[in-house]
């Protein structure tokens, strides 16, 4: 297994390949194509974040000078029925969020279509915006969809509750009963962006033929393809999608929004369309993750064993259900061995853009609330917070709430590391406080495809079909470079179209260098043994008796045969008198993603006069099963950790009483800045995953999940009491300090 | 978005009859420095036509003067170029410091403080500053150069004293004397490219002994304009500036205060912290000017 192979290429550092086109600016992003004859589309978003749409007349902007095109929900299949992608996509008989998508122009010039915009005439009937949780659960409520019934139960009345979910095990009163202390916090969490830099932004062309092309920046590039294809109402088949560099995703680009427009005005122009959002249109119109209303309740022995645990969760799923309460249920309590529990989830409609997966999706509002509660427990116990966690850590053979038994899994490991790390062991400074958490992501496997191709003097394509949003093309050219035994520079890895390659579900779930390199593993292995073959062939051996050592094809030990060593690039420029030219292919539905845990703890000074939290330092110990590339997985958990800390304290959709946003923008949207930060510093734990071949487990989703409660616990600790919501921004903080009568 | 037209004008005179020119013709004429509030604007809240004039060409407005009286910074003047300046960094180090907190590294090598005064937001943080240590800006008019106090000019969120056919040349600052010294703070929840959700500007005179003999103090982001806290300078003067004087000017200064509560923070947290950043920053002057 993993941990006896003897690596070469794996846990080096190398240069990206895609790096140096990147900070010379050549690297194509999604708004980078032009096209002869290239119109521009631009969006009519709702002005109200709930109305029904009486009336829309695209005439006068049709006939507006420069315009070519104007589309509507009646130019798309569905009607009223559409699904909820296609009504997110652009909206029928209602807009359910300010900046909903309700028409689209295209025009020869920028300026022309955003003047047609106002020519479009929409008359709406404004409903009541329904914009919280409390509102949304309350009797009586506004609803976001009249026809919605929780869970699908028509006996009971329309709700703006879409869906619920639980998980039970034991006796939770019982348990509770047999605890010595028992802690119950309630939490609130805004609703947060993803915040990646580039917006979204693509151009679709179609031909007479009836295929259309088209180019944008994504996540997945064969997901945009089948859902572009379903909201048209066109065959996967008459679609091919090319997806450019990507400036970030962390979830957020997993999805479609402007795709179909643009295919539809450029089948109806004959011209290629481009579109692309403004950053506010992004804040207001594309999925954020959830806000988020949360109780924890956990009961534990004098000696810290835990008796029993509650959860109570209620997630703003936006427009359309499908807020991720099934990851929020699932998370959080995974990391640890409680008897007896009961997790419920809500997944709640309101009058906000629909949600998208963002890093751990659902994962960081649940785990800030019970990590939270843990975190008082600790205190009520005077116990330190990493050994209550050791005490009750989840480890091999532990039944998760969700129900299957952890194989090799790396909690405990981390536990130790972080007790030990001298960033632990060091006094806390005076003044601050210091908080510590635990995170966990379940990492996912799902379908990938991988072909690797063989120059005649021995270079190796990789081609694949996972955009690469975090180094992924170096850890691929790395595993190949590792199986074929070759050096890492005689290796490209490459991100292929959707007919360039064979399919790969979306890059998402931390599962790219898991799935994807699992396949691309796999098509190195049916390389060599084509290699095995040749060289049979040449030597006159069986296929048996060769061997594929350090990437050469050799005789087995023991074989009588006088010959001289094949490489891969001797193979390959013979390859036409062996068979043919060298192609590997592999395909997968993977199996056997690894959990990825994690222990959080960061030092942090509140200034008691402004309120302001400042970050002192803050340190990440995760398991990665095998870092394949590990400073791509220090970055992933240095990224995710700086989003955390963000969440934490400043990060917050702010919306006025009708529902519009009120800090659509990066100047009141506050991700931290660099100098906000101090260095992240990371400790890779390696627990080998037993079900990939070098022991990848995924590592890009759990990194954001521990760092909102342990920011929280740090300024528990300094201040003496707890501020339960998010974010910790410095009116909120100063508010309690003075409602507490000082924090000094 | 409309159409632009744009005049790069060499001398005040040039200038004024662009902006004459231009109001005859019934165009709208925009003064032009740095163009790092302009041009955002322009792409985003309002983008009418108009006729630009840079006023980073005009000769008389590209001076940076360091006098033995009195200091004129042209409004032209890159910030990046006054932060480089040491001499300039040490007399008014809390004028300079405004200047330093906005934007980033790129952006101070095209903002300046005038544009940031004729931007005129509440918000502006070069605006206690330059009222705090006295300035006063030198206006090009047709009818020859006006001058008008720095707490003077700014008359509402984005208006200022400036007619159509006028622009500012500079800012004349009288040159600090003795102990003498100043200090701008303003909070925002980052550690930089941020808006102030408030801010406090202090300028004082120390005697031998350190006894405050004269005091100036502004608060911005809380008032539709900076505001001068005449009773906050008169808590310092005469005293050591000690913790009781400053928590004394900090009072004033919260109670001066007419903040609203929006995005960016609370009536009472605006109201609370301008106290702390009067307190702090005032701190900070006094050692400054103790250190002279």
């Amino acid at each position: 297994m993993a941990e006896a192979l003897d690596l070469k290429a794996i846990g080096t550092r190398p240069v990206r390949p895609d790096g140096i086109d990147k900070v010379t600016g050549r690297a194509a992003f999604g708004a980078d194509l032009h096209l002869p004859n290239m119109l521009h589309g631009m969006v009519l978003r709702s002005p109200h974040a709930h109305a029904r749409i009486k009336r829309v007349d695209l005439t006068r902007a049709r006939a507006a000078e420069g315009v070519l095109a104007a589309v509507s929900g009646a130019d798309f299949p569905g009607g009223a029925g559409a699904g909820d992608l296609a009504k997110n996509v652009i909206a029928r008989d209602k807009v359910l969020y300010h900046g909903h998508a309700v028409a689209a122009v295209a025009a020869k010039t920028l300026l022309q279509a955003e003047a047609a915009l106002d020519l479009i005439e929409v008359d709406y009937e404004v409903l009541d915006p329904v914009m919280s949780l409390d509102e949304a659960m309350a009797d009586g409520a506004t609803l976001v969809n009249e026809s919605q019934h929780t869970n699908g139960d028509t006996s009971k009345p329309a709700s703006n509750i879409a869906a619920t979910q639980r998980f039970e095990r034991g006796d939770l009163e019982a348990g509770f009963a047999e605890a010595d202390i028992v802690v119950e916090t309630e939490h609130r969490v805004p609703m947060a962006h993803q915040g990646y830099i580039e917006p979204h932004a693509c151009t679709a062309t179609a031909n007479e033929d009836g295929k259309a092309t088209v180019w944008c920046c994504t996540q997945g590039h064969f997901d945009v393809r089948s859902l572009t294809a379903q909201v048209l109402g066109e065959k996967v088949g008459n679609i091919k999608v090319i997806p450019s560099e990507i400036g970030g995703g962390f979830g957020g680009k997993t999805t479609i929004y402007l795709e179909p427009l643009a295919v539809r005005m450029s089948q109806m122009t004959g011209r290629p369309v481009k579109m692309t959002m403004s950053r506010e249109d992004v804040f207001r119109a594309t999925g954020p993750t959830s806000g988020t209303w949360c109780r924890a309740k956990i009961g534990a022995k004098k000696d810290g064993t835990f008796t029993a645990a509650s959860a109570w969760l209620a997630y703003e799923a936006g427009a359309f259900p499908g807020a991720p309460i099934g990851p929020g249920c699932m998370s959080v309590l995974a990391p640890y061995e409680v008897p007896n529990l009961v997790i419920e989830g809500n997944d709640v409609l309101v009058n906000k853009p629909k949600v998208c997966a963002y890093r751990a999706p659902g994962a960081p509002q649940s785990m800030h609330a019970m990590e939270s509660a843990i975190d008082e427990l600790a205190r009520q116990l005077d116990m330190d917070p990493i050994d209550l966690r050791l005490k009750n850590s989840a480890a091999e053979g532990t039944v998760a709430p969700y129900g299957p038994r952890f194989p090799a899994i790396g909690l405990r490991e981390c536990l130790e590391a972080a007790k030990v790390h001298p960033n632990y062991t060091a006094p806390v400074p005076e003044g601050a406080g210091r908080g510590v958490a635990v995170g966990f992501w379940f990492n996912i496997g799902m379908q990938s495809s991988a072909e690797v191709r063989i120059a005649e003097d021995g270079a190796v394509t990789v081609m694949e079909g996972s955009p690469d949003i975090g180094g992924s093309r170096a850890s691929m050219a790395l595993m190949a470079a590792e199986t074929l035994g070759v050096p890492y520079e005689q290796v490209k890895a490459h991100v292929g179209d959707t007919e360039s390659t064979g399919f790969c579900n979306v890059t998402g779930g931390s599962r790219t260098t898991f799935a994807t390199g699992m396949a691309v593993v796999q098509a190195c292995e049916d390389i060599i043994a084509q290699c095995k073959q040749r060289a049979a062939l040449t030597w006159d051996l069986d296929e048996e008796q060769v061997d594929w050592v350090d990437g050469e094809a050799v005789p087995k030990p023991g074989v009588n045969a006088d010959v001289k060593p094949l490489s891969l690039a001797d193979i390959a420029r013979g390859a036409g008198r062996t068979g043919g030219p060298l192609l590997g292919r592999a395909s997968l539905n993977a199996q056997g993603a690894g959990a990825s845990f994690s222990c959080n703890f960061t030092d942090t000074i509140v200034d008691t006069e402004t309120g302001k939290v400042d970050v002192l330092s803050f340190t990440a110990v995760q398991d990665a099963g095998r870092a394949i590339h590990p400073s791509y997985v220090e970055g992933q958990m240095q990224g995710g950790a700086v989003q955390g800390i963000g969440w934490a304290l400043n990060e917050e959709y702010i919306y006025d009483d009708n529902g519009v946003m009120e800090n659509a923008g990066f100047l009141d949207y506050r991700v931290p800045v660099a100098s906000d930060m101090p260095m992240i510093d990371t400790e890779i734990i390696e627990v080998p995953n037993p079900f990939h071949p070098y022991g990848v487990r995924g590592v890009g989703e759990t990194p954001i999940v521990a760092p909102l409660a342990a920011v929280s616990n740090a300024v528990r600790d300094q201040l003496g009491f707890r501020i339960p919501d998010l974010p910790l921004s410095p009116p909120r903080v100063l508010e309690a300090i003075d409602e507490q009568g000082g924090g000094d | 978005m409309g159409a632009y037209a744009y005049q790069a004008p060499a001398s005040v005179e040039e200038a004024l009859s662009t902006l004459a020119a231009e109001a005859a013709a019934g165009n709208r004429a925009q003064m032009l420095a740095g163009g790092t509030d302009v041009m955002v604007q322009m792409r985003s809240i309002d983008k009418g036509p108009r006729t630009f004039v840079d006023v980073k060409h005009v000769a008389e407005a590209n001076e940076l003067h360091i006098g033995d009286d009195e200091v004129f910074i042209g409004a032209g003047i890159a910030s990046a170029v006054l932060n480089e300046n040491d001499e300039l960094k040490s007399i008014l180090p809390g004028l300079i410091e405004s200047a330093d907190l906005i934007g980033s590294t790129q952006i101070q090598g095209r903002a300046t403080i005038g544009g940031n005064l004729c931007n005129s937001s509440p918000a502006g943080d070069t605006i206690p500053a330059l009222i705090a240590c006295g300035a006063v800006c030198v206006i090009a008019s047709p009818g020859g150069n006006r001058e008008v106090p720095t707490e003077d000019f700014v008359t509402g969120v984005g208006t200022n004293v400036l007619e159509p056919t006028e622009f500012l040349i500079g800012l004349k600052i009288p040159r600090p004397k003795g102990r003498s010294s100043d200090a701008y703070l303003r909070f925002i929840p980052r550690t930089e490219m941020d808006i102030a959700v408030c801010g406090a500007g202090v300028a004082l005179t120390l005697d031998d002994s350190g006894v405050c003999t004269a005091a100036k103090v502004a608060i911005g982001a809380v008032a539709i304009t900076a505001l001068v806290v005449p009773d906050a300078a008169a808590a310092l003067v005469g005293t050591t500036v000690d913790d009781e004087a400053l928590s004394a000017a900090a009072d004033a200064s919260s109670a001066l205060a007419k903040p609203i509560t929006d995005k960016r923070g609370t009536v009472e947290y605006r109201r609370k912290v301008v106290g702390v950043l009067t307190k702090r920053a005032g701190a900070i002057a006094r050692d400054r000017a103790l250190a002279l």
